[in-house]
């Protein structure tokens, strides 16, 4: 395995829209809302910008395609603006290509910018996509809750959890979002609710019933990368640096070969333990302080507690139940509401979970803020259980 | 040289599950015409949404043809219905593709009349005895499409059925037909029209049955060589009544204790294929080695055709057929259901409806075998098997290159791995069910469900694997197909359902 980039690459700066159902706001806004917040951070002027990388995952209602809406918005200096897309991982995507450009040395400091419009098609959920000319003959024309919902039927059969029993652990995810979106003012559900709340709610995908669901919201975010060095030579304190990134991507064995079975995220297995080897971790139940994971559906939460290796193999119901992983518990997850209260807009989820990794391990949360974190690991999914995107990134103070 | 014994071979039956109940109809319909309260007794089949004739035809076959891989065999397919889903593309050749025949099958549309099943009966009846076709599949069926508020509604059903003619182990021998031609008008379908026009019953039954049936009785009988007490089941479709068909079999001196059961109480009269949906049910229930049968179709004149019952027949006695499909019945209450299944109701879908279906012809051509007949590919140097076929295996353990060869699926036993019920997608029957489905042998498809029992699905499940309708192309008039998942339901699931839907 290569060597890595472990503490090769710094955030020198990071921006985050208010989230939701933005009726005031197109793209071009909600990228300016994100890009100026990161300067300002950043401490920089637009003519140093070297690159950019521009995440955006459904361009039939709104963004566009290529490099230009960005640049365009934010009237860059025509410098390389590269257009990223992978399902809802895009966000982590655009992260990627400007921390992999900075590591390389191509670019001293380079930009990530993700955002979506989701708002403008006429009604709730998401908008159903083009899967091309072949698809559409044969699989199911389904959503995304009919095929993350899956996931329960596999689980409850595998580890014999009866249905009420994973019915409520799922819906404790939910409470527990909600409980810290209600504390940021950023996210777009603010609203605490309760276990029987969520429990009765109208069902969407047997057995995820609304609150089981994440938000459809508008937004975007942004963030700057630089090196170390360069952060240190510009005066910045509490420095945060890149630890580990990794992707893993389906290759069809879920779909097509009989070895899967259907209980859990295979990429995000592969993803995570070779972030951890990148990052220096082993033994991240004890060594990561918080997670941002891609909670767009509760039970895909919940069993990706299993897939990073924080919950043990049929644990997570426990350690759910337990409070593991509530605001006051080991491992605090979606400290920002995650994407269930903070909200989805597609191409920038990847860049929002960085920031509030970034904020935390700054110091700068607010009301969420979380005692001396040391390391925060993001988990951003794209595509459905059978078939995916998966990108986990591990950030942390420089030099820990 | 004496003349090569002609006659059917095997059969198989296909009644869809849904079986609505006569008095939703006429309940719902009281207000309006309550002269039908009378009628409303018993129960009419009727197709799920995403049925039509071609895939009702591939159902029947598909019991005909048992679960065998190989259908080299059949070498011409003839196709009875008025109501094809096409008016310019080869209807057979979508069952041909469903059903992986040959492409040097002859497949025929045999169409425009009520008598469509028996006279592609006939003609590969014709074919057989010229040595042209050594096994030819007939398929007859119908989706039969009413206005609201007709006696048609509550008399018609939707089915089809299946025989397959030839030459060896025949288990009816064709003694002999007729055909009369008769330009007598009791109902049409215009060009551009959805809904049969008809004309006062009264003239149809005593100026058209009543005069045009007998002659043809007695055309085919000289034809046959047998006599009219030789008829041991007298098979024609007839909204009239027992009692009328009894009159019109006794004055052709017939006993009125041959006319067979026309199934209006359970199943409804299924249009092109009802001659032969009756044929194969007399098959599996009265019908003994050694006794002659007469099966007449009226329309546009009348087909009628002779047959003797060999000692074969007990080689069909694991087929579904008729009986089969009349037991495994939904019964459906829900009269609105079934007028928006058929478009007679014009309702809000919402606009995640509204998303384009074009087909691209070129990609389905390019993956028919695929899409059309199920087929996968099977490694021939590690045996995995997948689905779709790819160049490079899936297995992960070995990614072999191009040594993948045709594996068919669609008779595969599988079940469920994960499933759910989904409300947000659009369904034409919500909540949409779909999921993995695992094959016993080997390979996985995530897959539409259909004919689900609601609160009855759960991962381990069996399924079986069925031809349908995947969208409706409304814009542009084209449908496309693919396979579904049906849910069976275990007699021992079925008692527990109540404790699953809680």
């Amino acid at each position: 395995m290569a060597a890595g980039i472990k503490d090769k690459v710094a955030i020198l700066g990071m921006g985050c829209s208010k989230f939701g159902e933005r009726w005031d706001a197109g793209p071009e806004e909600l990228m300016v809302e994100a890009y100026l917040e990161a300067m300002q951070d950043a401490g920089i002027e637009p003519t140093q910008l070297d690159a950019a990388w521009f995440s955006t995952h459904i361009d039939d209602i709104g963004t566009g395609k290529g490099g230009t809406p960005l640049s365009l918005a934010l009237r860059l200096p025509n410098i390389a603006v590269t257009r990223v897309e992978n399902f809802c991982a895009s966000g982590s995507e655009a992260l990627r290509g400007a921390v992999y450009a900075v590591a390389s040395g191509a670019a001293d400091i380079a930009l990530a910018v993700g955002v979506e419009k989701l708002k403008d098609t006429g009604y709730g959920g998401l908008p159903v996509g083009n899967m091309g000319t072949l698809n559409p003959q044969w699989s199911p024309s389904g959503s995304a809750p009919g095929n993350f919902a899956q996931l329960a039927s596999a689980y409850r059969a595998k580890h014999g959890v009866n249905k009420d029993d994973l019915k409520r652990a799922i819906a404790h995810v939910s409470v527990k979002s909600h409980a810290n979106g209600a504390k940021n003012p950023k996210a777009h559900l603010r609203n605490e609710v309760t276990e029987a709340q969520v429990m009765g709610a109208p069902m969407i995908a047997e057995p995820l019933g609304l609150f089981d669901c994440c938000g459809v919201s508008d937004g975007a975010a942004a963030a700057i990368v630089t090196t170390p060095e360069i952060a240190k030579a510009m005066g910045k304190k509490d420095i945060v640096t890149v630890k580990a990134m990794q992707l893993s991507v389906s290759n069809g064995l879920e779909s097509q070969h009989n070895s899967w079975d259907g209980s859990y995220f295979h990429t995000a297995r592969i993803a995570a333990k070779k972030a951890y080897k990148e990052a220096g971790i082993d033994n991240p139940r004890e060594q990561v302080s918080m997670m941002e994971v891609h909670d767009c559906f509760s039970i895909t939460e919940l069993v990706t507690m299993e897939d990073l290796f924080i919950s043990p193999e049929g644990g997570a119901v426990k350690d759910v139940m337990d409070g593991f992983y509530d605001a006051d518990g080991k491992v605090p997850c979606q400290i920002d509401g995650g994407l269930k209260c903070f909200g989805h807009p597609i191409g920038a989820s990847g860049l929002r979970m960085a920031y509030e990794m970034y904020l935390q391990l700054q110091g700068r949360a607010g009301e969420r803020q979380l005692a001396n974190p040391k390391i925060g690991m993001t988990h951003n999914l794209g595509g459905a259980p059978s078939q995916n995107i998966c990108s986990v990134t591990i950030v942390g103070a420089h030099g820990v | 040289m004496a003349q090569q014994m002609v006659g059917l071979t095997a059969f198989g039956g296909y009644i869809p599950r849904l079986r609505l109940q006569r008095k939703s109809i006429t309940q719902a319909n009281a207000w309006v015409a309550p002269n039908f309260l009378g009628k409303g007794k018993g129960e009419r089949s009727m197709a799920n949404w995403d049925e039509d004739s071609v895939t009702m035809a591939v159902e029947a076959a598909r019991d005909l043809l048992g679960p065998d891989d190989d259908r080299s065999h059949v070498d011409a397919l003839y196709f009875g219905s008025t109501t094809m889903p096409f008016k310019d593309r080869l209807n057979s050749g979508i069952i041909a593709a469903a059903l992986t025949l040959e492409e040097s099958v002859r497949a025929v549309d045999v169409a425009s009349t009520q008598r469509a099943g028996t006279s592609a009966l006939m003609q590969a009846l014709s074919a057989a005895k010229a040595g042209e076709a050594k096994n030819a599949l007939v398929l007859a069926s119908d989706h039969r499409k009413t206005k609201a508020v007709t006696a048609q509604e509550l008399d018609f059903g939707d089915g089809a059925a299946a025989v397959a003619v030839g030459t060896d182990n025949i288990i009816a021998a064709y003694l002999g037909g007729a055909s009369l031609t008769i330009d007598f008008v009791d109902h049409f379908r215009g060009d551009t029209e959805e809904f049969d026009y008809n004309w006062e019953e009264r003239w149809i039954r005593d100026e058209g049955f009543a005069k045009i049936v007998p002659k043809a009785i007695e055309a085919a009988l000289e034809k046959s060589g047998a006599s009219a007490g030789d008829i041991k089941h007298f098979i024609l479709p007839c909204s009239f009544g027992t009692k009328f068909t009894q009159q019109l079999a006794k004055r052709s001196g017939i006993d009125p204790e041959a006319v067979r059961d026309t199934l209006a109480a359970n199943c409804g009269e299924t249009g092109a294929a009802h001659s032969l949906v009756m044929l194969v049910h007399t098959l599996q229930t009265e019908a003994k080695p050694g006794d002659k049968l007469m099966v007449l179709h009226f329309g546009g004149g009348c087909d009628a055709l002779v047959f003797e019952v060999t000692d074969k027949l007990s080689s069909q006695a694991s087929k579904r057929g008729i009986v089969g499909s009349l037991a495994e019945r939904t019964e459906e209450t829900n009269y609105m259901k079934f007028l928006t299944f058929n478009g007679l109701i014009e309702w809000e879908r919402g606009m995640r409806a509204e998303q384009d279906k074009k087909t691209a012809l070129t990609t389905l051509y390019r993956n028919e075998d695929m899409l059309m007949g199920l087929v996968g590919g099977r490694c021939t140097e590690t045996g995995v098997v997948q689905f779709p076929r790819s160049r490079i295996s899936v297995n992960p353990n070995k990614h072999t290159v191009d040594t993948q060869e045709p594996y068919k699926f669609a008779e595969k036993k599988a079940k469920i791995l994960s499933w759910s019920a989904d409300f947000l997608s659009f369904s034409m029957n919500p909540p949409n069910h779909y999921g993995m489905v695992v094959f016993e042998e080997g390979g996985r498809i995530m897959m539409d469900f259909t004919d689900v029992e609601a609160g009855t699905v759960e991962s381990g499940m069996e399924v079986k694997l069925v031809f349908r309708i995947k969208e409706f192309d409304e814009k542009r008039g084209f449908r496309r197909y693919f396979w579904k998942a049906v849910p069976v339901v275990s007699s021992s699931a079925k008692s527990q359902t109540g404790q699953a839907a809680e």
